[in-house]
């Protein structure tokens, strides 16, 4: 039943740069937010590598195939090799045959999907045909419900996905009075990305203090800017080079960013990692689960 | 020769890899190097070029000539995406949904439809450290798309014989991977020892597998994490060509922007014996 | 007056649904005798560009008003640019037929004026 009233607030965790920690605090922050009895649900929005499910061992409760767009095939029955469809492709995806009398075929990962051949073919022998493109789930875990997907690999990542577990996730927690969304988003800034961004009420942007981390944090940044979504920023491995911590805060200043704060380096996260567990679980006194925690007082705590 | 530098997971060191790679190249061989990360390329921080050619990426989308135009709705139905709309009085064009593929331009009857360039990015290529021919790609802010962008710094790229080509990945196992994997000779995975690593390097086994590439792993950060994570590596079905251990001097300096080669000389020779062995592996035939 | 109004189920007493570009039906009303139709949304089914698939339903099946939980930028670029009216549910509407109520007292809130 749908409960019309009812405001789910959503944190999203984004980056720029790949692997400066999002998942890993993805997951200190659901731990985190069980742990204080505050309701939440989480969404895993990296779906073409997705790695929250590693950390948080969920019971899948619901799979669903994730069907996508289409791709172009060609009947052979049909097929006159004439060219005309090669001629019409911009995405080199009609493959000449040199067997089977010379009959054209369309290769399944170069083809865009536009369907430009089956309107150029005379001989009406070209279909689309959908494709399941991956799965997705909403599972049970200890510190409770993830929504989450697979993306076959090599598939196209348009956020279609991404916007579909973002949808039941915010009807679950419509219909359940689950008053917080966390959502792990993907590196980049890309579709995936802004689909993860929509309808979110902030950021948590995870950098880390190199020239990369940096320079793609100011991607992310000019990137939520254009959405409107307020952004707050964290700096994770911020002792192994100091001196980019502090062009960040530097950076931070100057946009009137709040630094919410500063992970150091701590093997207990990758420790955590091979536990199968939250850091802040598995090494709750350790440099990187204190840190996470002020983090967290300074985000989920301060919505109230 | 084409060698692609992925990952699957995002921060294993795919473009420290790449441009440490390519510096050591560039003593022995014409070395270009595509940073094919254009949501956020990072190798020009590295590598240092001289821009000295600047173009936009673009994609080609209808625009509709109204005194031509009959308002059939042709255009709309023969549409995959949804990128026109018959808005009764005219056609409207939606930018932000158009793939570029033609398709309304050519199906009108009325060959009413126009294409124009659209910029969703921008292509700079120049020279960098060591004479690399350097080509980046950078995605406009909050344009979805990244794959023609790659596409097309893919097309800027015309070498002679004799040339290495060395295209730095994006992240992730999806789209974007794929068009920067293709036509390439050799893909060198790079990953970590951690369970998101391992993870994510299988994504990319199913796509090199797919694609029937070549393929070597390079494990990164070896020694982080704990030791159990290396037996999982040998149930993988590649090759092992180089193993950076975990070294706080070598986080900071590549932090600092730095390549392997600055950091540790060493790396130099390193990689010139890497390369002796993919060019071993692809003469041998060694398919994965 | 021709309206539509985004649902979840194929009658009037049936839920309404917030996301007009991918609720599963479209409901047709016409105000001066109630008769009324139900219709799947195209955009239900799309992988993208699902409120263009949805709003150029509405525009073909020329109607004056839209009523929905929140229209999409280019759904509403489309429907605007049609002069076809955007109106959104208030808290308190979760049918169909209250929807309808609302929409004839003109106590729906226009889209884009909040």
């Amino acid at each position: 039943m749908l409960n019309r009233s009812f405001k789910v607030k959503q944190l999203v965790i984004l980056s720029g740069k790949g692997g400066t920690g999002k998942t890993s605090l993805s997951a200190a922050f659901a731990f985190l937010t069980r742990k204080s009895q505050i309701p939440a649900l989480v969404v895993d929005a990296d779906v073409d590598a997705a790695n929250l499910c590693l950390i948080l061992t969920p019971e899948k409760t619901e799979g669903h195939e994730f069907w996508g767009g289409s791709i172009a095939q060609i009947d052979s029955q049909r097929c006159i090799a004439c060219g005309d469809c090669g001629r019409v492709c911009r995405y080199d995806a009609v493959v000449p045959g040199f067997e089977d009398g010379g009959v054209f075929s369309i290769d399944p990962i170069a083809c865009d999907g536009c369907a430009a051949c089956v309107f150029a073919c005379s001989q009406d022998a070209i279909q689309m045909v959908q494709q399941q493109e991956g799965y997705w789930f909403h599972s049970q875990t200890q510190i409770g419900e993830l929504f989450h997907a697979e993306l076959f690999p090599g598939r196209e990542n348009s956020g279609k996905l991404v916007t579909l577990i973002k949808q039941q996730a915010r009807l679950r927690a419509e219909d359940s009075q689950t008053p917080l969304l966390l959502v792990d988003g993907p590196p980049g800034i890309g579709c995936p990305v802004i689909s993860a961004c929509a309808g979110a009420d902030a950021s948590l942007v995870v950098t880390e203090p190199s020239q990369a981390g940096l320079h793609d944090l100011k991607r992310i940044m000019a990137t939520l800017q254009h959405f409107r979504i307020p952004a707050m920023i964290c700096i994770n491995k911020a002792d192994i080079y100091p001196e980019g911590a502090q062009q960040i805060r530097a950076y931070a200043e100057d946009q009137g960013v709040e630094v919410v704060g500063v992970i150091p380096f701590d093997e207990s996260i990758p420790n955590a990692m091979v536990m199968g567990k939250p850091v802040n679980e598995a090494f709750p006194q350790s440099p990187a689960a204190n840190a996470i925690k002020e983090i967290w007082n300074n985000t989920i705590l301060r919505w109230g | 020769m084409r060698i692609a530098i992925a990952s699957g997971k995002g921060g294993t060191g795919k473009t420290t890899i790449a441009t440490s790679l390519a510096l050591s190249l560039a003593s022995q061989y014409e070395t270009w190097y595509l940073d094919c990360d254009v949501e956020a390329p990072n190798g020009h921080l590295f590598l240092h070029p001289n821009f000295t050619d600047q173009v936009p990426a673009v994609i080609k989308i209808p625009q509709i000539q109204s005194d031509l135009c009959t308002l059939c709705g042709k255009c709309v139905d023969v549409c995959q995406f949804h990128a026109l709309a018959n808005i009764v009085k005219s056609i409207m064009v939606f930018p932000q949904l158009c793939h570029g593929c033609g398709s309304c331009t050519l199906n009108c009857p009325q060959q009413a439809i126009q294409e124009v360039d659209a910029p969703i990015g921008k292509l700079e290529s120049g020279i960098a450290m060591a004479g690399i021919h350097f080509q980046h790609g950078m995605l406009s802010i909050s344009e979805p798309m990244p794959t023609p962008v790659i596409r097309q710094l893919k097309r800027r790229v015309n070498p002679g014989k004799n040339v290495v080509v060395i295209l730095d990945s994006p992240p992730g196992a999806s789209c974007s991977v794929v068009e920067t994997l293709r036509g390439v000779d050799y893909v060198l995975l790079v990953t970590e020892p951690t369970p998101f690593g391992i993870h994510d390097l299988y994504q990319m086994l199913g796509i090199v597998h797919d694609m029937n590439i070549p393929a070597g792993m390079i494990i990164n950060r070896d020694g982080i994490g704990e030791k159990s994570m290396q037996s999982q590596f040998a149930e993988i079905p590649l090759p092992v060509l180089l193993r950076v251990p975990f070294d706080r001097k070598i986080a900071s300096g590549i932090a600092a922007g730095k390549t392997l080669i600055e950091i540790d000389p060493k790396y130099q020779q390193v990689f010139s014996n890497l390369y002796q062995q993919i060019v071993n592996q692809l003469k041998v035939g060694n398919i994965c | 007056m021709i309206i539509i109004i985004s649902a979840q189920e194929p009658n009037l007493e049936g839920a309404i649904n917030e996301r007009f570009g991918r609720c599963p039906f479209l409901i047709k009303i016409d105000t001066s005798n109630n008769q009324w139709e139900p219709f799947q949304n195209p955009g239900i089914s799309q992988s993208g560009g699902a409120g263009v698939a949805a709003a150029q339903f509405v525009i073909d099946q020329k109607v004056n008003a839209v009523i929905s939980g929140d229209f999409g930028p280019h759904a509403a670029n489309a429907l605007r640019a049609s002069a076809i009216e955007m109106r959104l549910f208030s808290d308190n509407i979760s049918t169909v037929q209250q929807a309808l109520d609302a929409y004839k007292q003109e106590s729906l809130l226009a889209f884009g004026q909040d």
